[in-house]
């Protein structure tokens, strides 16, 4: 029998955590990205550029700087792991005209990301198209190594998968308060991520879109602290 | 006046004897005549001749605070009427009305010709008024009309009301400022005349008050001839409301008060403290112990009321109150979270006189006529002078008679708090309610608002604002920031210009965008922000029992019994029981946004974590507790386990002076403690506890959390506190030195959940945020993105944006409570009193039994979310010798086996 009480952990363990994919291994980071060492690569999905700004348009003026925030974060999370290609899974802007809405120093900020890194745009529902002047490789779906990097998750049982487009988010309750985060989400095979944009938002993952793929139980999440990245027994997850 | 009989059951022997006795008394009342005689030869001067007939009839004179309003009415001054409950204060405030409606020539009519605005905090209260009023009106013949208008008035009346109003509307300060944004408004309000806002004292210095004041400004602006007539409960510092009530437009420093009339007082009010032989716990606020003693006075009295400080007390007390209901007493349950229709059927069950008690929170406060009430009782401590005398005004709505009220202390530091409060009901002492400045929040609402009636001019609308007394110190660079900020959001980074809502006409004025904005206002009126509430509704065991089978699938229909927080809810797990609505439920699930609960079997509910009362301690009361401690005469006046505790303290540590605050440090199990007692109320100390646990753990005393109450906080904390402190390492001068309402506080608010809380109601205040409407939300799956992520995004970019500075004045005023925090820490300077004890002392026993403990500062969320992944970690690790392994993909290179568990 083995008895491991752990001792209280320290603060960097929880930074960074290991997950594996049908055998691929990758460091799921506290900012919501992912990372795959063999690859020199960073996976971000859902990053809803202009979002604020689309709400404005629409009457709700949302403070503007939800892209600038967002693209600070990624090029920190870059620079942190020492990325040589960057892999956006889908809906990186918000809506078709967010890129003719984005401000100039924001796109100024965007070319000197690509500058140092190949830049892949995956294309999602929210951005269908993706013009020229954004930069970048602009695909649809991309198979790297085996493993499929797509926007929309497939339905049931697919394996070897990587995507976003849930915004999958955790809520538990604990000495009665609630924390409702964004997480990660992945079964060993396949691995829906979290919302990379400031205005993103988050999908409880009890909610039934996640049903067909990943069932009641029999999957993992962790959930993004402002320090560190925290895996959480199924059982204390709580819907909305 | 006849009593209705009860409906159906027959009344038990006891419940018999009640009523012939409740015969007896209100026909003794009947011969009394209700109005006090005053022969003054101007009333009929003053009143015309179908009044003075009308008064004469029924064997009445007018009184003089009834006159000295009409008084000034004739000569049109703005006047603040105070007066007790029972005065016959509402008629006062319609008389000037009706005497001049009585005597109005169509004629003069230029527009709609709406005569009078009644103006209240409550629907319910304008409904009860508006039914008062029809009496005179008809009994005289008068040719008067007075409608409602509240938000159950059905479209087509309201439609109808714009067109053709009555003489008087009665109404709530959200459906005027509504009208007011209308483009029909100048038509509609151009012949007001007066304006009547009752219960004044409830709605100044809230965000409605704000509101309100700046409808009141416009309506000014409609309709110049306008006089307003503010009727009040006794305050403290009337000449807020008076200034209130006029219009502030007299150069820079000087502020215009309206007149004032005074009622004469009522009846001394008896007031006892319940005495009991059972012993006053050490903490709790249920008074369980009292309960029999509690049903007896119930018993001797026709209609009592039980007043308790939140609903989870009401519900306790209601459960316990049936539990030795051995006569079968009909005793009702009253509270803001009961369906509507329930909450109708007690009120009306009160006024038909078939009830014999009813328990109650605040939202029996306002003064609505239910029936005789005899007694009130209030359970827990009143928490402030003037809450008490609103409470025992509801007893004996006669002014000439004594109200009776009876305290009932919930544990020991509450019996010193009754005592404060009775000693200061006895001297008509009331709590100085603190002036606030108007919300930036509600201006900006109040802007679009106007904007959607007219273009305006920037000068205008500014020089009319500053005209409301919240707004009198408004400077125009500040009233810019705000239409800058309707406008195109007002950010420093200017990328809204395109999508502005309101744009310059040719001569300045500015306009809504576009039709779209004014639909959005009307949606997003008002101040009421309440925190998301959930439907609970109650359905059959059998059902039940099929949903826990199928999991959760056979969860729907079922009788609505009421609404509970989010927060409450999110708590529970399927299978506890709870009680709500007077009844012990079993929490079956949570589907969409509504809770199942089926009828409990366990004899024993749950009542879930309940910290302190709702109402934090008033500075006067404070104060009044912190003398009477020291005065070891007036510790005989209290019952025995008290004085005795209070000795006991005086034996083992210290009683502090008025002047001092007590600091005391021991060791207990393993940690050790610091318990401060400076009687500022809970959210003061809770703010004190976050700041200081912030400061020690700088000092490395490796603070682990907090527990505040209304009269102190204990601090806990692995280091040795009172080592450090007699080594002079940790100095309690500067350990409590006031700065630490600058930096400490600025650090700790930027990323507390209070704060974000707080921007979430001006956010939905100001128009930044739409609000979630019943009925419109949540339709399948939904992306939820929350006001919080908006806050942390502008706190980073845009720190001094003015809906931050708009929660940041909300948050130091009410959540925190920093006014009062700033007054403790100025007045302890240089009178720290410490005590170094080797264990508990009898003082900080109730704080230390107190729920609801804080964890400790900054970390505390992250501290949660680690704590559940080392349970995770803990359990795989414990699970891996028993074979289960594998739920956690942490890397996990054994793919074969997961596929294999995947593929099933």
């Amino acid at each position: 029998m083995l008895q491991l009480k752990p001792e209280r952990l320290g603060h960097n363990d929880f930074r960074e955590q290991n997950v594996a994919v049908c055998g691929k291994s990758f460091i799921a980071d506290v900012s919501g990205a992912l990372y795959w060492p063999s690859e020199k690569a960073l996976i971000v999905t859902d990053l809803h550029l202009e979002k604020g700004s689309s709400f404005a348009a629409k009457g709700q003026l949302l403070p503007p700087y939800d892209t600038r925030e967002t693209l600070i974060q990624l090029a920190k999370v870059i620079d942190r792991f020492g990325a040589k290609t960057v892999i956006a899974l889908g809906d990186s802007f918000h809506d078709r005209d967010a890129a003719e809405r984005m401000p100039e120093p924001e796109r100024e900020r965007l070319r000197i990301m690509q500058e140092a890194c190949e830049w892949i745009w995956v294309t999602g529902n929210h951005d269908p198209e993706i013009a020229d002047r954004m930069g970048g490789y602009v695909v649809g779906d991309i198979k790297v190594e085996g493993i499929t990097l797509r926007h929309e998750p497939r339905g049931a049982w697919t394996t070897h998968e990587i995507a976003g487009h849930l915004h999958p988010a955790a809520k538990i309750v604990r000495e009665g308060y609630a924390l409702r985060r964004p997480c990660f989400i992945g079964n060993g095979l396949r691995l829906v991520m979290p919302a990379f944009g400031a205005y993103a938002g988050g999908l409880n993952v009890l909610d039934e879109a996640f049903e067909p793929l990943f069932g009641r139980e029999g999957f993992a999440v962790w959930m993004l602290g402002q320090e560190g990245l925290y895996p959480i027994a199924t059982r204390m997850l709580k819907a909305d | 006046m006849e009593r209705p009989m009860a409906n159906g059951k027959p009344a038990t022997a006891p419940a018999r004897q009640k009523r012939t006795e409740r015969a007896r008394k209100s026909a003794s009342r009947k011969a009394r005549a209700p109005e006090r005689l005053s022969a003054d030869a101007d009333a009929i001067d003053l009143l015309p001749p179908a009044f003075a007939k009308w008064f004469a009839e029924r064997g009445w004179v007018p009184r003089d605070h009834q006159m000295a309003l009409l008084e000034k009415a004739r000569s049109r001054t703005s006047t603040l009427l105070i007066a007790p409950t029972g005065a016959g204060k509402t008629l006062a405030g319609f008389l000037p009305s009706l005497v001049e409606l009585s005597g109005r020539d169509r004629c003069a009519i230029k527009g709609a010709g709406l005569h009078t605005l009644y103006v209240s905090p409550l629907k319910a209260l304008s409904v009860d008024v508006a039914r008062n009023l029809e009496a005179p009106i008809r009994e005289m013949g008068l040719k008067i009309t007075c409608e409602t208008r509240t938000g159950d008035t059905s479209v087509a009346r309201r439609a109808r009301q714009r067109s053709k109003p009555p003489d008087i509307l009665l109404t709530t300060p959200e459906q005027i400022a509504l009208l007011l944004a209308h483009p029909d408004a100048p038509y509609l309000f151009g012949d007001v005349r007066t304006v009547i806002l009752d219960e004044l004292h409830a709605i100044s210095g809230s965000k409605r008050g704000d509101l309100l004041s700046l409808d009141l400004a416009r309506l000014r602006s409609l309709a110049p001839e306008l006089m307003t007539i503010g009727l009040s409960a006794t305050v403290a510092r009337p000449s807020e409301l008076r200034a209130y009530l006029v219009a502030q437009d007299q150069p820079d420093d000087m502020t215009l008060l309206s007149d004032k009339v005074v009622a004469a007082p009522g009846a001394d009010p008896e007031i006892a403290i319940l005495e009991v032989d059972e012993p006053v716990p050490w903490s709790g606020h249920s008074a369980l112990y009292a309960m029999t003693a509690i049903y007896q006075a119930i018993k001797r009295h026709a209609l009592t009321l039980v007043f308790v400080n939140t609903r989870m007390q009401a519900e306790l007390i209601f459960q316990e109150l049936w539990r030795v209901n051995e006569d079968g007493l009909r005793i009702a349950l009253h509270h803001g979270s009961l369906d509507m229709a329930q909450r109708r059927k007690v009120e009306n069950a009160m006024a038909a006189g078939t009830l014999d008690a009813v328990v109650a929170t605040s939202t029996l406060d306002l003064g609505i006529d239910w029936g005789d009430v005899d007694l009130v009782i209030n359970v827990g401590a009143p928490k402030g002078s003037s809450r008490l005398l609103q409470r025992i005004g509801r007893a004996n709505h006669r002014l000439d008679e004594p109200s009776r009220a009876i305290l009932v202390p919930g544990n020991r530091f509450e019996v010193l708090e009754c005592r404060a409060a009775l000693d200061a009901a006895h001297a008509g002492v009331q709590d100085v309610a603190l002036s606030r400045r108007g919300g930036l929040d509600v201006l900006a609402q109040h802007i679009l608002g106007m904007a959607c009636q007219a273009p305006f001019a920037a000068d205008v609308l500014y020089a009319e604002v500053r005209r409301a007394s919240p707004y009198a110190s408004l400077t125009r660079a500040t009233f810019e920031r705000v239409v800058e900020f309707v406008a195109t959001g007002g950010y420093a980074l200017k990328a809204y210009e395109r999508f502005a809502k309101l744009r310059p006409e040719s001569d300045g004025r500015l306009r809504v965008a576009n039709g779209r904005i004014a639909q959005a206002y009307r949606m997003n009126a008002g101040t009421i922000v309440e925190s998301p509430m959930i439907k609970v509704r109650l359905i059959g065991r059998k059902r039940a029992a099929m949903s826990s089978r199928d999991g959760g699938g056979a969860l729907m229909g079922g009788r609505v019994l009421g609404e509970v927080e989010e927060y409450f809810v999110e708590q529970l797990t399927p299978g506890q029981a709870f009680v709500f609505a007077g009844e012990v439920l079993r929490f079956e699930g949570l589907k969409e946004t509504e809770a199942y609960v089926s009828r409990a079997a366990a004899s024993d509910p749950i009542v879930p974590s309940y910290a302190g009362g709702k109402f934090p301690l008033s500075t006067h009361l404070a104060e009044r507790v912190r003398i009477m401690l020291q005065d070891r005469h007036a510790w005989a006046h209290l019952p025995l386990p008290v004085s005795e505790w209070l000795s006991l303290q005086d034996q083992r540590s210290a009683i502090p002076s008025p002047e001092e605050v007590l600091v005391e440090t021991f060791p207990r199990s393993g940690s050790f403690h610091m318990v401060v007692y400076p009687f500022e109320g809970r959210l003061a100390h809770q703010t004190l506890g976050m700041l200081l646990t912030r400061r020690l753990e700088r000092a490395g005393a490796l603070p682990m959390g907090f527990v505040a109450n209304d009269y102190g906080l204990s601090i806990w904390a692995r280091g040795d506190i009172p080592a450090m402190i007699k080594a002079g390492r940790l100095p309690l001068e500067v350990l409590f030195e006031e700065d630490m309402l600058g930096d400490d506080l600025e650090a700790w608010l930027a990323e507390s959940s209070l704060m974000k809380r707080t921007f979430r109601h001006c956010a939905v205040i100001a128009g930044l945020i739409e609000r979630r409407h019943p009925g419109k939300e949540k339709t399948g799956r939904q992306v939820t993105m929350s006001t919080d992520l908006v806050y942390d995004v502008l706190m980073t970019h845009d720190p001094g944006h003015i809906l931050i500075e708009a929660a940041r004045a909300d948050a130091a005023s009410g959540l925190l409570d920093i006014g009062r925090l700033g007054d403790f820490l100025r007045r302890i300077r240089g009178a720290i009193l410490h005590m170094d004890l080797d264990r508990v002392s009898p003082l900080s026993v109730p704080i230390l039994l107190e729920i609801g403990r804080e964890p400790v500062g900054h970390m505390g969320r992250e501290d949660l979310l680690r704590e559940a992944a080392e349970d995770l970690i803990a359990e795989a690790a414990g699970t891996i010798a028993a074979g289960s392994g594998g739920e956690i993909g942490v890397d996990d290179d054994d793919t074969a086996g997961a596929q294999a568990a995947g593929e099933k």
